[in-house]
């Protein structure tokens, strides 16, 4: 058995045989043929580039392939296949080379590639993804390595692979396919996306598993979580049975909860918000009984789409979740991505250390036209509803004063134009690095609201990528260094009597709830599937237990004993849950 | 039919240049007339009527191109690129191509 922890992005529990889908580079061998070989070879190429054609229409004319940059992107392919000029070149290789087909795709499709990537356009070099997307459609036709498994399938499964194209999963079956796990990717990742519309579950970042999955074994993707476990033992798979019908029963028992206030049994009321990503989340906000959306990520206006987003592109986005959350608070986060995450950035900086690099409100204190744009179309957004703004990753006051001001200098631009917003707007940051817990008395005199991201928090304070193997086991919440920081931000909070909410994943962990009630926390924010759950938690406590418990974990010396308890203190509080 | 030749210099305008969707477009047209087409930017000529080679030409925002039209019906080839590029890619930018497709 091995469990493997990532990124929950799309909830749900699928339990199936696992399919894996080598997406990986297939590297060629030069192999020669004979001259007397060359028109069997060209045959072979046609036949390739015939089987792709027909495989494209197919897919560009299912139905679900409604999202228009994917229908793009399709289309380029299609026309590629379809460019006599491009097969002569790869005809032309063979016979001249004496060479396999599938050498010869593999280098021209590769030269062109390169040729790509190495322009000084984002734009252009982005097309390089295609080249190798239409490289191994195109190899996998000719290694016989065949993507019909998928489209064939008899039998429920999950999918495993490094990562998915969009061409991939858009020619999946999708009547057996019941999960995705995959290696690479992130939350705005394109499975991510595929995976919600779908309405099954999701784990990404999971790091190299393609070894550990021995044949004819069974595989857990727990989008819930983000937890995938490959080969379970029978009491694991007997508790994600069951924790997988308690779902389908619990949802229901939890829809009437939907109605009942998150308020803990001693009469103490808990704002229960969401995090989002996409505008289509926020109803998945209201159905699940969320008060509002305490993170709207905005990651994905930047990283779908061919270019920057434009300031409507933003409008339009914020509009519609603020008008679907219908005057319930909706805190949107300013850009939080890397520079080296930014396709149109222009930056082509190799950081030797990018999560300590250029990245977020730093970015965006540098790039202001882009930093601007966003500021603009949140200010514009906020007259409809119950806006906030919020500013990742601040490390100091100048910080958090510079971007303070850049957004007065907009106000002002808007002014001039004589463009509504909420002058009154909230202005809160994100507590995700050990330097702002650390002076939170101070941030807090100038900030309306405080927001803290556990998963950052913890990654900062205790040096831990939770995505490198060796080390995950020491990334945790219950960390006494973690936990010191947490209690100290929420009393200078309080102190300062501003807003506290938490939204890392430490606030859908249902272990975890009990302590940031008992350290003082009233608002989290979390992924809006598990809200029914965590609102069964709170009502299931009182705040004087919570207390107590929090007291108690305060004298402890290790994360290990502070988990255990919190596990037996939670399992205690709701049996059914764990 | 009588042979013609016409060229005129076009540039690109759109923030985007030549990218995905407008070389498509472009491609597209030009796959619509006899005549044998070809754009020229510095030393390079491309095939008007390959995705690939029109692509390789990377013409970004600001790219003079010189588009040459040989055959019957390379006057109306020319008008149409030109009025492509000069008008539909700035008009038009969100012109869905599966719609056009049909």
């Amino acid at each position: 058995m091995e469990i493997r922890k990532g990124i929950a992005v799309s909830p749900g529990i699928a339990i199936a045989k696992p399919m894996l889908i080598d997406s990986k580079d297939y590297r060629i061998p030069r192999r020669s043929i004979l001259p007397s070989q060359r028109s069997d070879e060209i045959l072979r190429l046609r036949k390739a580039f015939s089987t792709a054609i027909s495989e494209l229409e197919g897919i560009g004319s299912a139905e679900e392939i409604k999202e228009s940059k994917i229908q793009d992107i399709f289309a380029v392919h299609m026309r590629f296949l379809r460019d006599r000029s491009f097969r002569k070149r790869i005809k032309d290789f063979i016979s001249k080379e004496l060479v396999t087909a599938e050498y010869a795709v593999s280098t021209i499709l590769r030269e062109i590639a390169s040729h790509f990537a190495g322009i000084d356009d984002p734009y252009i070099s982005e097309r390089a993804a295609d080249i190798y997307d239409i490289e191994k459609r195109l190899l996998v036709r000719l290694l016989g390595k065949r993507q019909e498994e998928v489209d064939y399938l008899r039998e429920e499964v999950v999918i495993l692979s490094s990562d998915l194209t969009p061409t991939q999963t858009a020619g999946f079956n999708k009547t057996f396919v019941r999960g995705f796990a995959t290696e690479r990717g992130g939350r705005t990742s394109h499975t991510a996306i595929v995976a919600r519309s779908m309405g099954i579950p999701a784990v990404v970042a999971l790091g190299d598993m393609s070894s550990e999955v021995p044949p004819e074994c069974v595989v857990i993707i727990d989008g819930n979580r983000g937890v995938v476990v490959i080969d379970p033992d029978e009491e694991t798979l007997k508790q994600y049975d069951r924790y997988a019908q308690q779902m389908s029963q619990f949802v229901s028992e939890l829809d009437e909860l939907r109605e009942l206030p998150a308020e803990t049994r001693d009469g103490v009321r808990i704002q229960l918000m969401g995090n989002i990503e996409f505008p289509d989340e926020a109803q998945i906000v209201l159905d699940k009984g969320g008060a509002g959306i305490g993170l709207y990520r905005t990651e994905f206006l930047y990283l779908y789409g061919g270019q920057e987003p434009a300031e409507e592109d933003h409008y339009s986005a914020y509009a519609e979740t603020i008008r679907a959350m219908d005057g319930r608070p909706v805190v949107i986060r300013t850009m939080d991505l890397g520079a080296d995450k930014l396709p149109h950035s222009g930056w082509h900086v190799t950081e030797a250390n990018p999560v300590l690099g250029l990245r977020s409100i730093r970015y965006c204190l540098q790039a202001l036209p882009l930093f601007k744009t966003q500021l603009r179309a949140i200010l514009r957004a906020s007259v409809l509803g119950d806006v906030r703004v919020m500013f990742p990753l601040i490390t100091n006051l100048q910080e958090l004063r510079q971007a303070k001001m850049i957004l007065r200098d907009v106000m002002e631009d808007l002014d001039e134009s004589a463009v509504p917003y909420n002058a009154e707007m909230p202005v809160g940051i994100m507590i995700e690095t050990p330097s702002s817990a650390l002076t939170a008395n101070l941030l807090a005199n100038e900030s309306a609201f405080f927001s803290i991201g556990t998963n950052d928090l913890i990654q900062y304070t205790l040096a831990v990528d939770r995505a490198n193997e060796h080390v995950s086991t020491l990334f945790s919440a219950a960390d006494p260094a973690v936990l010191r920081l947490m209690r100290g931000v929420i009393q200078d909070a309080h102190k300062a009597k501003i807003d506290l909410s938490v939204c890392g994943e430490a606030a859908s962990d249902p272990e975890f709830i009990m302590p940031l009630l008992g350290m003082g926390v009233r608002t989290m924010s979390l992924a809006p599937p598990m809200i029914p759950e965590v609102k069964k938690i709170i009502r299931s406590v009182t705040i004087e237990e919570c207390n107590r418990l929090s007291r108690k974990i305060a004298t402890m010396d290790s994360h290990r004993q502070i988990q255990n308890f919190l596990r037996d203190a939670a399992t205690r509080i709701l049996p059914e849950t764990f | 039919m009588p042979e013609q030749t016409y060229e005129i210099e076009i540039e690109i305008r759109n923030p985007e240049g030549l990218h995905m969707r407008p070389a498509m477009q472009f491609v597209d047209l030009a796959n619509s007339f006899e005549s044998d087409i070809s754009v020229g930017h510095q030393d390079v000529n491309a095939d008007a009527k390959s995705i690939m080679q029109m692509t390789m030409l990377a013409a970004t925002c600001g790219t003079r191109l010189k588009i040459t039209a040989v055959g019957s019906d390379a006057n109306h080839a020319i008008e149409a690129l030109r009025d492509l590029v000069d008008n539909k890619f700035m008009d038009d930018p969100d012109l869905a191509v599966g719609e056009k497709e049909g």
